[in-house]
């Protein structure tokens, strides 16, 4: 049987659900009043941009963390992805965005395929395309020597580079993606699908929900968001960076489950997958605004708060 | 009689892993009835459910549908994280101008649709936080409103209180007044004479009856499932315990004021070799309580046990050291590894003993383990089969055979028959009775007065933890225990009705 949460009254459902986002105000808030700077426009457009690379990624997570699985290749598919956009560009804008998306897109399919169809554990077989993806980046970049650098003058730098009202591109599609994301959860038949394969996979089998396809369709929403998200770094960065997106399947993991994702799947949402990449992102902010702080302690700071949500949101669910 | 079958199926063979689930079946729903399907477990009732439905493909035979099947499992199959009106029509939801699902469209219809059933709780509010019942009556307007013409309801009240097993059957009543055909597996024999108009009985996979139920006497089903005939079953009862056992004069086991407060209060007991002592009491009297401290299982204030004199330190490695063993209640939690085979499971408990220097000699175990299969007539293919894949009743002969290969002296049982079929029922219950015939001594703990009164040979009866009497010989009567269970509820005016509740 799953254990389901019981729901003792209204308050503490909406603290649950509300958890992060109180957080976030609170840390912003906090923030703006210790540090003149952090509400300047510049750095709010900043934190924005920094975090729609995530929030890219982590609106595919929500949806294999909701379906019960795990997707550990996304940081390196991410980094692939920025590779294959920067050597694309010598060939077109339209090269540089649909070479990215299609191969992390196919890698993405083959993890789903396994997982479904081999019952494989989605630990196992991500791990392997983690290692698979970092591979081949090193191999067609002579281990990284080999920079690939997009000519400034490109359409394909304006898709990183340019801004509206100072807000660069990528937060705007950042955003639109989240809408569509919660609308394809909570509005469609896949959404519901995703719902049931991870609250009950064997009832759902019984119910008539395609739980392969589904699975399938997750891991590839995955991997190819994790090559978009490589293609405007490389847009904004205007390289294929090789060695980024270490360990950025973890921040992923990270920003969904304080976003109040279960991680045993079966509830979940983007908005809170959202709030999670804020939280995250202003502490970093904070922390570099401290600036006598060694950036390697962010990761202390954002470790601890991780383990803070996750205690919070176990005490909260009683 | 007209026929005009909603599902025929003729011939249907199907075997699994060279075990033959079903054997030449020929089995028919006529439009609009209520068709009683009826077996041990292990008949092969949920192979034919799922050859009906396709999830199982027959390796002989020819199925004919006409029409659209739902089933309801025993279990309620839903998502519990997932709202009601979600699960109620996921797969077909409602949609908007725009293709997205209509979220207030699909409450309002959810709402509307369970009033029917007797539900007003809040569609929105995720299925896991309303009762079994209503899940189960979830579960069923789900299955109808898919536009059924057969519903298959697979032991549907096997979890529902008496109140809910009500709502259900007339739920059950309407679907049958709109025409839908039912075929209805369950084990509880008033239910099916109540609702059921025909009635087919599985054995060993084979269909040894179908036909009216009506016109069927009770104890003639019964026989058809069991397979014994009517006179045995009326010469022996339906227990399959034989007489009292020839016990010896020494107790081998004493148990002097158990004290483990708040749930038992000074529980003394001693059982013979060869003889069957029977705990009997309402739930929560401090049966299992008794049971778990004897063994050392439960912390103690007080009181002592001693195996043939001695006194036993109280923990459960010195216990079964000393010779006692326990068949825990929930075979299903608190024995059973169900993915490990079944050697596996029965040498667990004696490893310790078979192991030199930590290393098992495997020729040894099997030959326990064969020794056991065959002693205790266990179904398998293999003993390699994974325990899982075995019937409840043969599963409890696992667990039995694995407290036994560690040749205990004493064994408690703790409702060894709950949750398995009749036939196996009989057999664990003659098992019982050839142990103690070979000298065990036995302490039986069940729910079932009559399996008590049949197998006992003494009983002690137990009331808010402590023993309320003891009844031998001439006192072993249904009258007897209810009188010693029932002066406490005398005594005691204000007594929590949660007793009475929770007496079956």
């Amino acid at each position: 049987m799953i254990t389901t949460p019981t729901v003792t009254n209204a308050r503490t459902k909406v603290l649950q659900r509300q958890g992060a986002a109180v957080a976030l105000v609170l840390m912003v808030v906090v923030s703006w009043l210790t540090f003149p700077r952090f509400g300047s426009l510049d750095n709010l457009r900043d934190l924005a941009l920094q975090g729609s690379f995530l929030v890219v990624i982590a609106i595919g997570m929500t949806f294999v963390i909701i379906t019960g699985g795990i997707d550990l290749s996304v940081g390196s598919l991410y980094a692939l992805g920025g590779v294959l956009a920067a050597w694309g560009s010598q060939y077109g804008f339209l090269a540089a965005l649909t070479l990215p998306l299609v191969v992390c897109g196919v890698i993405g399919l083959v993890n789903g395929l396994l997982i479904a169809r081999t019952n494989m554990a989605p630990f196992i077989v991500t791990l392997a395309s983690l290692l698979f993806a970092r591979g081949l980046l090193l191999a067609i970049t002579d281990e990284g020597a080999n920079t690939y650098q997009i000519p400034g003058d490109s359409a394909f730098v304006e898709l990183g580079r340019g801004t509206v009202f100072g807000f660069g591109y990528p937060i705007f599609v950042a955003a639109v993606l989240a809408v569509l994301g919660g609308m394809i959860l909570n509005r469609t038949s896949f959404g519901q699908n995703v719902f049931a394969t991870g609250g009950a996979e064997q009832s759902a089998v019984l119910l008539g929900v395609p739980v392969a396809k589904t699975k399938v369709l997750v891991y590839t929403m995955s991997g190819t968001l994790a090559g978009l998200a490589g293609a405007l770094t490389a847009a904004y960065l205007q390289s294929g960076v090789t060695v980024i997106g270490v360990g950025l399947e973890l921040d992923a993991i990270a920003v969904v489950v304080i976003g109040g994702t279960l991680l045993t799947g079966g509830m979940g949402t983007i908005l809170g997958t959202v709030i999670g990449v804020g939280l995250i992102k202003v502490i970093q902010n904070v922390i570099n605004q401290i600036g006598t702080l060694d950036s390697n302690y962010q990761s202390v700071v954002s470790g601890v708060f991780l383990l803070i949500v996750v205690v919070l949101q176990r005490i909260l669910r009683r | 009689m007209p026929t005009d079958p909603v599902i025929e199926v003729a011939g249907v063979t199907k075997t699994f892993a060279g075990v033959r689930a079903l054997g030449d079946v020929d089995f028919a729903l006529q439009r609009g009835e209520i068709h009683a399907l009826v077996g041990e477990n292990g008949a092969g009732k949920s192979t034919l459910i799922k050859v009906l439905t396709g999830i199982h493909t027959p390796d002989a035979g020819a199925i004919t549908r006409n029409g659209h099947i739902s089933t309801i499992y025993q279990e309620v199959n839903l998502v519990p994280l997932m709202s009601v009106s979600a699960n109620l029509f996921l797969g077909r939801e409602p949609r908007n101008r725009f293709g997205l699902i209509d979220r207030a469209r699909r409450d309002a219809d959810a709402a509307e649709l369970l009033r029917g059933y007797g539900i007003t709780a809040d569609v929105s509010s995720p299925l896991g936080t309303l009762a079994v019942g209503e899940q189960q009556m979830v579960a069923l307007a789900r299955a109808v409103a898919a536009d059924a013409d057969v519903v298959i309801m697979d032991e549907p009240t096997s979890s529902l209180e008496p109140r809910e097993v009500e709502t259900l059957l007339g739920v059950v009543r309407k679907l049958h007044e709109a025409g839908i055909a039912i075929i209805y597996v369950s084990h509880r024999m008033d239910e099916l004479y109540r609702i059921c108009d025909t009635v087919t009985v599985l054995r060993d996979g084979v269909n040894v009856h179908s036909g009216p139920l009506k016109e069927l006497p009770r104890i003639e089903l019964v026989s058809l499932m069991l397979g014994r005939s009517v006179k045995e079953i009326e010469k022996h009862g339906t227990t399959a315990f034989g007489e009292g056992h020839h016990a010896d004069t020494q107790p081998v086991l004493e148990a002097r004021d158990l004290t483990s407060k708040p749930r038992i209060g000074g529980v003394s007991a001693s059982i013979r070799p060869g003889e069957v002592v029977g705990l009997a009491g309402l739930l929560g009297s401090g049966r299992t309580e008794t049971a778990k401290a004897i063994i050392g299982a439960l912390p103690l204030d007080g009181g002592t046990v001693l195996v043939a004199g001695k006194p036993v330190a109280h923990n459960v490695k010195a216990s079964m050291k000393a010779g006692i063993s326990m068949l825990a209640e929930d075979r299903k939690t608190e024995g059973i590894i169900p993915n490990l085979s079944v050697r596996e499971n029965i040498v667990l408990a004696a490893l310790p003993r078979l192991s030199k220097f930590g290393v098992t000699s495997r020729s040894r175990q099997d030959r326990i383990v064969d020794t056991f299969i065959e002693r205790l007539r266990i179904k398998v293919s293999s003993p390699e089969q994974k325990v899982a894949e075995l019937s409840g009743g043969n599963q409890q002969k696992v667990l039995l055979a694995r407290w036994l290969c560690t040749e205990p002296k004493i064994l408690l049982l703790d409702e060894p028959t709950r949750g398995i079929d009749v036939g196996a029922k009989a057999e664990v219950q003659a098992l019982i009775d050839e142990l103690a015939r070979e000298g065990l001594a036995v302490l039986l703990i069940s729910s079932e007065l009559d399996e008590l009164l049949d197998g006992a040979d003494r009983l002690v009866v137990l009331r808010d933890g402590s023993v309320a009497g003891e009844l031998e010989g001439d006192q072993l009567t249904r009258e007897h225990v209810l009188a010693a269970i029932a002066a406490e509820v005398m005594d005691d005016s204000d007594d929590h009705a949660g007793s009475h509740q929770d007496s079956h």
